[in-house]
């Protein structure tokens, strides 16, 4: 029961203060999951986001219902998954119910601009952490440039871009395997 | 009762279909919002600004919005629970079956590609957001052929500075990232960030 209640308890703090989308998640489940807690390891969290893109759902869910899952089972997942929603439930119902003009608030923008920037920086500092281990080598740094290269410049769906680059690493590691 | 049963099902198969971020959502949020009528499009841009804005995964804050302005608390409460649940379920069958075949190198080899490919999307994802805070993207749009002697007025320093700021703050102390969010929202409203 009581990890259940820390799944719960550490997942709504990632949820209420993950501003923008499931990436910006990032920097605080490598706080709290990875170096707090040992839940996962950085190799686990890169293949949760990597399913997690391609898989029904939105990301974040997605992600925190692995985490919760490989704790505890399913009611850890459950526990997980609640805890992420829990501060947005409570949030956005405040707002929707009391405060009518909400974005037009100045303090509102002013306070949000500030937090954008600080979110870029961690998530940057996040990546740079995560990937040291997920870009080994030349291979897996190529991939890497050629997904970021797309995803920025053409439409294409980050699904595709997920089953090609499983794709090419069953590829790439067999081609390595007949060389040995 | 049946708009509430309406509201669940139309969430979960929204949360079922809609694969990736949480603007995933946002085809099917119009969806609702014309064949039931329960919002307008004005409504949904409304509703992604405050998702935005807001802490908590935009999709979850999305939902619930729809759900509090439809039916109320109720709403509000079963709307994002709708919108997780095919998550669980599909997550959880994921999990076994990677718990399954995890010794298999044919998962590993195909686990190495997916994860330089998820770093991928995470930097893509971030260099998005970092467009809209360090650049003023509305000069961007309107500056043309003149961009070149307008330079300086593209970028945003305000928040390039708290950004560097925020980067030698990390690498020196390495605190939780919460009390960076916290500090960084202070600034832009003591400094008036745009």
């Amino acid at each position: 029961m009581r990890e259940l209640w820390d799944l719960f308890v550490v997942f709504a703090r990632i949820g209420g203060f993950t501003f923008g989308g499931g990436y910006a998640m990032l920097p605080m489940l490598e706080k709290e999951v990875v170096n707090g807690r040992h839940w996962a390891d950085e190799e686990e969290l890169m293949d949760y986001y990597a399913i997690g893109q391609c898989t029904p759902g939105i990301i974040a869910i997605n992600t925190a219902t692995f985490i919760g899952y490989k704790i505890r089972g399913i009611p850890g997942a459950i526990a997980a998954t609640l805890g992420v929603i829990a501060p947005s439930l409570v949030i956005i119902t405040i707002i929707a119910a009391f405060i009518t003009n909400f974005m037009e608030l100045q303090l509102v923008k002013s306070a949000f601009a500030g937090v954008r920037a600080c979110v870029c920086v961690l998530v940057f500092t996040a990546v740079v952490k995560l990937t040291k281990k997920a870009l080994a080598d030349r291979a897996a740094i190529a991939l890497f440039l050629i997904v970021l290269a797309l995803s920025l410049f053409t439409g294409v769906s980050p699904v595709i871009l997920v089953v090609a680059a499983g794709a090419a690493g069953i590829f790439l590691k067999r081609k390595e395997g007949e060389k040995k | 009762m049946s708009v509430l049963l309406e509201l669940a099902v139309r969430f979960f198969l929204c949360g079922l279909f809609a694969i990736g971020g949480g603007l995933a959502t946002l085809p099917f949020l119009y969806d609702i919002a014309q064949e039931t009528g329960w919002y307008t499009a004005q409504d949904v841009s409304n509703m992604i600004a405050i998702s935005e804005s807001t802490p908590g995964p935009m999709g979850v804050n999305m939902a619930t919005y729809v759900g509090y302005h439809v039916e109320g608390l109720v709403g509000a409460i079963v709307t994002p629970l709708a919108l997780v649940l095919p998550s669980v379920i599909v997550i959880v069958a994921v999990s076994r079956i990677l718990d399954q075949f995890k010794t298999s190198r044919l998962v590993q080899h195909a686990l190495y590609g997916l994860r330089a490919a998820s770093a991928a999307l995470i930097a893509a994802a971030g260099l998005g957001v970092a467009k809209i805070a360090f650049l003023h993207t509305d000069l961007l749009a309107q500056a043309g052929s003149a961009l070149g002697e307008n330079l300086p007025a593209l970028f945003n320093w305000k928040s390039i500075c708290l950004a560097v700021v925020v980067y030698l703050g990390i690498v020196k102390w390495n605190f939780h990232p919460i009390l960076y969010i916290v500090f960084s929202a202070a600034v832009g409203i003591l400094f008036q960030f745009q």
